[in-house]
C-alpha cells in the first residue's frame, strides 16, 4: 500500500497588484481594462538597449511574503536570466531568481501551516509576468496567434512548496489559506482574473513525477489533480508506466493532456542579471519590513476567537475570506454583537456568495450589501423587533436593493407582530385547523412547536414567538 | 571662415560664443566634408536630417542673446549602437536596418539637453562584436591614415570620423578595447570610463557587465568636455554609481607627481615598433617628480575569461532580435513561431552567430561551472592582482594594442588570431578601471596609441597624466585626405 502514496507539491504565482507600477519600468502594474498593447514602454517590450530599473516595493511586498511563509531571507539577493524563447517573452529570457552562487531569491525553507497540517515551502522569489498569447480560437485550432505586451513585466512572486500534499482536497485547503494571507498583507488582489495561477507536479509511490500546468484558477487545480491521480491510478493498475512529462489542463473536456513541447528537457541557462546589481537586504532593511507587516490571518484568528469568543470554525471561515473578516469587524464597530453578526455572515450571507472566493467576485462589488446592513439586522433581531425569519427575508431584500433594514421593514409593515389580539386570532385558527394534534398534545410536548410553526405560517412569519407561545399553551391549559 | 571642420570642440565652442562664425557654418562644413570623403572612409551610416536646422535654432537663440548649452556647436558622432530618437539605430545589422528608436539613449539626451547637435550615426562591427569594423551590414570602414588599413573597432566609425574631421568628438561603447582599439588605429584619443561612470542605458547591450560608453576625440579637453555631460547618476541604469551626479571633471596643465607601472608581460608581447614607442614616451613622461617601473601582472587568462563572458551575455542578449516587436518586413505566412524565429536569426552575420553559439553553450548547465563560473573566478583574480598593483603604482601603462594597423582582409578567416588583439584592453573591462588611448606616433605612418589605466573613479588623474602626456609628445600630424 505505501506503493500508493500520493505526492504533490505547488508553485504559485501571484502577481503584486498593490503595486502602481511593473517590476522594472514605470508602466501601470493593473493592465488590465487596457487596449492591447498600450501599457507598454521601450522596457517592458524589449525594445534595444533598454534597461531593467528595480520597483524597490517589489522587493518590500515580496519580502512579506516570504516573512508570512516563515521563509529564510537571504543577505544578498539576485536577479537571474532565464533564457528561452517564447513570443509572449519580449526579451526572449525572463529575468526571475535562482539560488546559486550564494546570491538567493528572496525566501527559502519556510514552512506555512495550513488546516491540521504544515507544507514546507522550498522558495520564494520575485520575477516578471510574460505577455499573454490571445487565440482566436483554441492554441491548437487557430490560423494566427495576437500578442498582448500589455502584462509583460507585472511583478510575480512565485512561491514552490515541497511536494507535501496527499491529496487534492489537502492541496485546495493549503490555497486558501494562501490566497487569505496575499489578501490580509495587500500584495496580492486574488480576486483578479489571472492575479493567481498554480502548476501542480504529483507523483504517486515510486512513480515518475508529472508537471500540470495551465490550470487557470483554484477549484480547477483540485480537479486537474484529482483527475491525474485517477489516470495515473489507473495506468499503473495495468501495468503502464507514468512517464515524467508535462501536462496541460483542458478546462472544456476536464481532462490532461500531454504538452506539445519538451518543456522538460529545456536549458534554462540561468545566468546573473548583468543589469540588476546585488540587493543586500539589511537586518534593519528586513526588520522595518516586518515591523510594516499587518497583522496575519492566525493572529487574527485567534484574536477572534478571544476577543469576541467567536468559536474555532466561525473564527477560520471569517478569516480564510479576508473581505468577510473586514466586514465582520466593520459590522461589530457599529453594533457590538460579534456572535451575532458573524452568524449572519457565515450562515446566511456566504451561501449567497458561495464558497469559493477566486471565482466569485467580491461581496462590495456585486452586492449591494454593506456592515451597517448587518450590524442593523443584528440589533433588530437582539432588540426583538423582527423575528429572526423575517430578518432572513429582509437580508435577501437588502441585497437586492442595498436600503437599510428598518426601511424595508417599515415599507413591508414586516415587523413583528406584539398584538395579542391578532396572535390569539391566529392560535385559534392554527386549533380549528389542526384538531388532531390537539388532541395529541397531552401525550406529546412535541406539538407545542408544531403549533407555533403553524401561527408563524398564518402569519408570514411576523408573530412575535414567545407572546404566540405562551398564547398556545395558555389555550392548550385551558382545552385540556 | 574656412576649414572650421580642423578645429577642435573648445575652439567652435570659444568661436561660436565670440560670433566668429555660426553653427550653421559649422555643420554646413561638416555635412560637405562628410559628403567629400566619407565614400573614401565609410565612417557614417546615418546622417541626421535635422542636423541643419538644429543648428539653425541654436544660431537664433543665441543671435537674440538666449542662454544656451554649453555644448552648444559641438557636433557629435553617435555610435549606431546607441539608440537616437527618431534616427534609425542599426547596430549594423539587417535584424535592425530599419529600426527606429522610440527613446533617447540616457547619454543622448544629456547630450541634446547641453544642445549638442547628432550629426549621425557611425559604423562598427555588427552589435559591436569585432575589433576591426569590418564584421557590418554596411561593410568596413577604412582608416584615414590609409584607407586599405582596417579603423579596428568596433567603435570604427567613431574614432574614423574624429580623425577625418567629419564631425567634432564622438560617443562610441567599449566591451573589450572598442573604443580605444580604433582609437589607437587612427591617431585619436579615446576613453574607457570606469564601470559604472556613464550610464547604459540606450546603449544596445552586447556584454552588460563589461560595457561602458565613452567618448572620443582629437584632444584630452574634447574628452573631458563631452565627459562632464555624459557622466554621473542615472536612474534608467541600476549599475551606475551614485556618488557622482554631476561631475566636475577638468582639464589643466597642472603637474602632478604619478608613479607608472608599465606592464611587462604587455609591452614584451608587442610588436618591437610598438615597444620601442611605449619606452621613449615612459622617457617623455618621466622627470624629477615622476618615475616610472616595470610591474608584472599575470593576464594569461583575461582574454579566454573576457571572451567567454562577453560571448554568454551576448547569447542572451540578442535573443530578442525574433523581428516580432521590431525589425523588418518579413512576411511570416508558412511559418510557425519556432521556425519564423530561425529563419528570421539567421540574418546575423557570421561573427554574431559565431558568438551567440559559444555563449549559449558555455552557459549550458553542464558546462556553466567549468567554463563560464571559471571565467567569473579569473575575472576576480585579476580585479584582485589590479588593486594591488594600484597600491605600488598610481597609472598603468601598456600600448593599447600590441600589433600596428593591418590590411583589411587580413586574417578575417582566423578568429582566434582577430580575438588575441584584444590582449591589451579587455584587462580594464574585466576589472571596471578607466583607461584611455592616446596618440603616441606612428610606424610607416600607421598610428600606434599608449594606453594609460588608473584605478577606478580616478578618471581625474587619468585626465591630469593624459595632458601631461599630450603636451610632451606634441603629435599634431592630420591624415591627408
Amino acid at each position: 500500500m505505501m506503493d500508493e502514496q500520493v505526492n504533490i507539491g505547488i508553485e504559485i504565482h501571484c502577481q503584486l497588484t498593490g503595486l502602481q507600477t511593473k517590476l522594472f519600468c514605470k508602466c501601470k502594474g493593473d493592465y488590465r481594462n487596457e487596449l492591447p498593447n498600450k501599457n507598454i514602454c521601450p522596457i517592458c517590450s524589449g525594445q534595444p538597449g533598454s534597461m531593467p530599473q528595480l520597483n524597490g516595493k517589489a522587493v518590500d511586498h515580496s519580502c512579506m511574503i516570504a516573512f508570512a511563509m516563515n521563509c529564510i531571507i537571504p543577505p544578498r539577493m539576485g536577479f537571474y536570466r532565464k533564457n528561452y524563447f517564447y513570443p509572449d517573452l519580449p526579451k526572449n529570457y525572463q529575468i526571475s531568481q535562482y539560488d546559486s552562487g550564494g546570491i538567493g531569491s528572496v525566501g527559502y525553507s519556510g514552512k506555512l501551516q495550513y488546516g491540521g497540517d504544515f507544507a514546507r515551502i522550498r522558495r520564494v522569489q520575485l520575477e516578471e509576468d510574460p505577455g499573454r498569447l490571445v487565440y482566436e480560437a483554441d492554441m491548437d485550432t487557430s490560423f494566427y496567434t495576437l500578442i498582448d505586451y500589455n502584462r509583460a513585466g507585472t511583478a510575480l512572486v512565485e512561491i514552490v512548496t515541497e511536494p507535501d500534499f496527499k491529496d487534492a482536497a489537502e492541496v485546495r485547503t493549503f490555497l486558501n489559506k494562501l490566497t487569505s494571507i496575499l489578501e490580509h498583507l495587500g500584495v496580492c488582489n486574488t480576486k483578479l482574473e489571472g492575479s493567481v495561477r498554480c502548476d501542480a507536479n504529483i507523483s504517486i509511490g515510486s512513480g515518475k513525477r508529472v508537471e500540470i500546468k495551465n490550470v487557470g484558477s483554484f477549484r480547477e487545480v483540485e480537479k486537474a489533480l484529482n483527475f491525474e491521480i485517477t489516470r495515473q491510478k489507473s495506468l499503473s493498475s495495468h501495468s503502464i508506466e507514468v512517464k515524467s512529462e508535462t501536462r496541460h489542463w483542458d478546462s472544456e473536456r476536464k481532462v490532461t493532456k500531454q504538452s506539445r513541447a519538451k518543456e522538460e528537457e529545456q536549458d534554462y541557462k540561468y545566468f546573473p542579471e548583468p543589469d540588476i546589481p546585488i540587493i543586500l537586504l539589511s537586518e534593519e532593511y528586513l526588520s522595518s519590513i516586518q515591523q510594516k507587516m499587518p497583522e496575519l490571518p492566525d493572529k487574527r484568528r485567534n484574536r477572534f476567537v478571544a476577543d469576541f469568543q467567536l468559536s474555532d470554525h466561525v473564527a477560520h471561515v471569517l478569516i480564510n475570506n479576508k473581505e468577510m473578516a473586514d466586514f465582520f469587524e466593520a459590522a461589530v464597530q457599529i453594533y457590538y454583537s460579534p456572535k451575532e453578526i458573524a452568524n449572519w455572515l457565515v450562515s446566511d450571507l456566504m451561501s449567497f456568495i458561495g464558497n469559493s472566493k477566486t471565482e466569485e467576485s467580491s461581496i462590495a462589488l456585486d452586492l449591494r450589501i454593506g456592515p451597517k446592513h448587518i450590524a442593523e439586522l443584528a440589533r433588530l433581531v437582539d432588540e426583538n423587533i423582527i423575528s429572526r425569519h423575517t430578518a432572513k427575508l429582509t437580508l435577501s431584500k437588502i441585497m437586492r436593493t442595498g436600503q437599510m433594514p428598518s426601511q424595508i421593514i417599515r415599507e413591508s409593515d414586516s415587523s413583528k407582530i406584539h398584538d395579542e389580539r391578532i396572535l390569539l386570532k391566529a392560535v385559534e385558527d392554527a386549533f380549528e385547523s389542526e384538531k388532531a394534534a390537539v388532541i395529541d398534545a397531552s401525550s406529546n410536548p412535541g406539538v407545542v412547536n408544531f403549533l407555533l410553526g403553524r401561527v408563524l405560517k398564518l402569519t408570514q412569519g411576523r408573530a412575535d414567538p414567545q407572546i404566540a407561545l405562551a398564547l398556545i399553551k395558555n389555550k392548550l391549559r385551558k382545552t385540556t | 571662415m574656412s576649414k572650421l571642420f580642423t578645429l577642435s570642440a573648445e575652439q567652435i565652442i570659444s568661436g561660436v560664443r565670440n560670433r566668429e562664425f555660426t553653427i550653421e557654418d559649422y555643420v554646413i562644413q561638416l555635412l560637405e566634408r562628410i559628403n567629400d570623403i566619407d565614400d573614401k572612409i565609410k565612417a557614417f551610416i546615418t546622417i541626421n536630417d535635422e542636423a541643419l536646422n538644429t543648428a539653425r535654432k541654436l544660431d537664433k537663440k543665441i543671435k537674440s542673446q538666449e542662454a544656451v548649452g554649453s555644448l552648444a556647436g559641438i557636433a557629435v558622432g553617435i555610435k549606431d549602437n546607441i539608440c537616437t530618437k527618431d534616427i534609425k539605430t542599426t547596430c549594423a545589422s539587417k535584424l535592425l536596418q530599419e529600426y527606429i528608436p522610440p527613446y533617447d539613449a540616457t547619454v543622448v539626451r544629456r547630450l541634446k539637453e547641453r544642445d549638442a547637435i547628432i550629426i549621425g550615426k557611425v559604423n562598427l562591427d555588427e552589435f559591436a562584436m569585432g575589433s576591426t569594423t569590418e564584421f557590418g551590414s554596411y561593410g568596413p570602414s577604412h582608416n584615414p591614415w590609409n584607407p586599405d588599413y582596417v579603423v579596428g573597432g568596433s567603435s570604427g566609425g567613431s574614432a574614423a570620423s574624429v580623425a577625418a574631421l567629419e564631425c567634432t568628438v564622438s560617443l562610441g561603447s567599449d566591451t573589450g578595447g572598442s573604443i580605444r582599439c580604433p582609437a589607437s588605429f587612427c591617431s585619436v584619443v579615446g576613453l574607457k570610463p570606469t564601470y559604472g561612470l556613464v550610464s547604459r542605458f540606450g546603449l544596445v547591450s552586447y556584454s552588460n557587465s563589461l560595457e561602458q560608453i565613452g567618448p572620443l576625440g582629437r584632444t584630452v579637453s574634447d574628452i573631458v568636455m563631452i565627459m562632464n555631460v555624459i557622466a554621473g547618476f542615472d536612474e534608467n541604469d541600476n549599475t551606475t554609481r551614485n556618488e557622482i551626479k554631476t561631475p566636475g571633471f577638468v582639464a589643466s596643465d597642472v603637474k602632478r607627481p604619478v608613479r607608472y607601472g608599465l606592464i611587462k608581460e604587455l609591452v614584451e608581447a608587442s610588436d618591437p615598433a610598438i615597444s620601442k614607442l611605449v619606452y621613449s614616451s615612459l622617457d617623455l613622461l618621466s622627470s624629477n617628480d615622476c618615475k616610472w617601473e616595470e610591474v608584472s601582472l599575470n593576464s594569461d587568462y583575461a582574454l579566454a575569461s573576457y571572451y567567454t563572458i562577453a560571448m554568454a551575455e551576448a547569447s542572451s542578449n540578442l535573443a530578442r532580435y525574433d523581428n516580432l516587436r521590431y525589425g523588418f518586413d518579413f512576411d511570416p505566412e508558412g511559418y510557425e513561431w519556432n521556425s519564423y524565429f530561425s529563419k528570421i536569426r539567421n540574418n546575423f552575420g557570421d561573427e554574431v552567430k559565431r558568438r551567440i553559439m559559444i555563449g549559449s553553450h558555455v552557459l549550458l548547465s553542464g558546462y556553466y561551472a567549468k567554463y563560464y563560473l571559471k571565467a567569473q573566478k579569473v575575472r576576480s583574480i585579476l580585479r584582485h592582482e589590479v588593486k594591488k598593483l594600484f597600491k605600488q603604482v598610481d597609472v598603468l601603462i601598456s600600448p593599447t594594442m600590441p600589433v600596428l594597423p593591418f590590411k583589411i582582409g587580413e586574417n578575417i578567416d582566423d578568429p582566434v588570431k582577430r580575438y588575441l588583439i584584444d590582449t591589451n584592453t579587455v584587462v580594464a573591462n574585466l576589472v571596471g578601471t578607466p583607461a584611455i588611448s592616446l596618440p603616441a606616433g606612428f610606424s610607416d605612418n600607421l598610428p600606434i596609441g599608449l594606453q594609460l589605466m588608473t584605478d577606478e573613479m580616478q578618471e581625474q588623474l587619468l585626465f591630469d597624466v593624459s595632458k601631461m602626456y599630450e603636451s610632451v609628445a606634441s603629435i599634431k600630424r592630420r591624415p591627408d585626405l
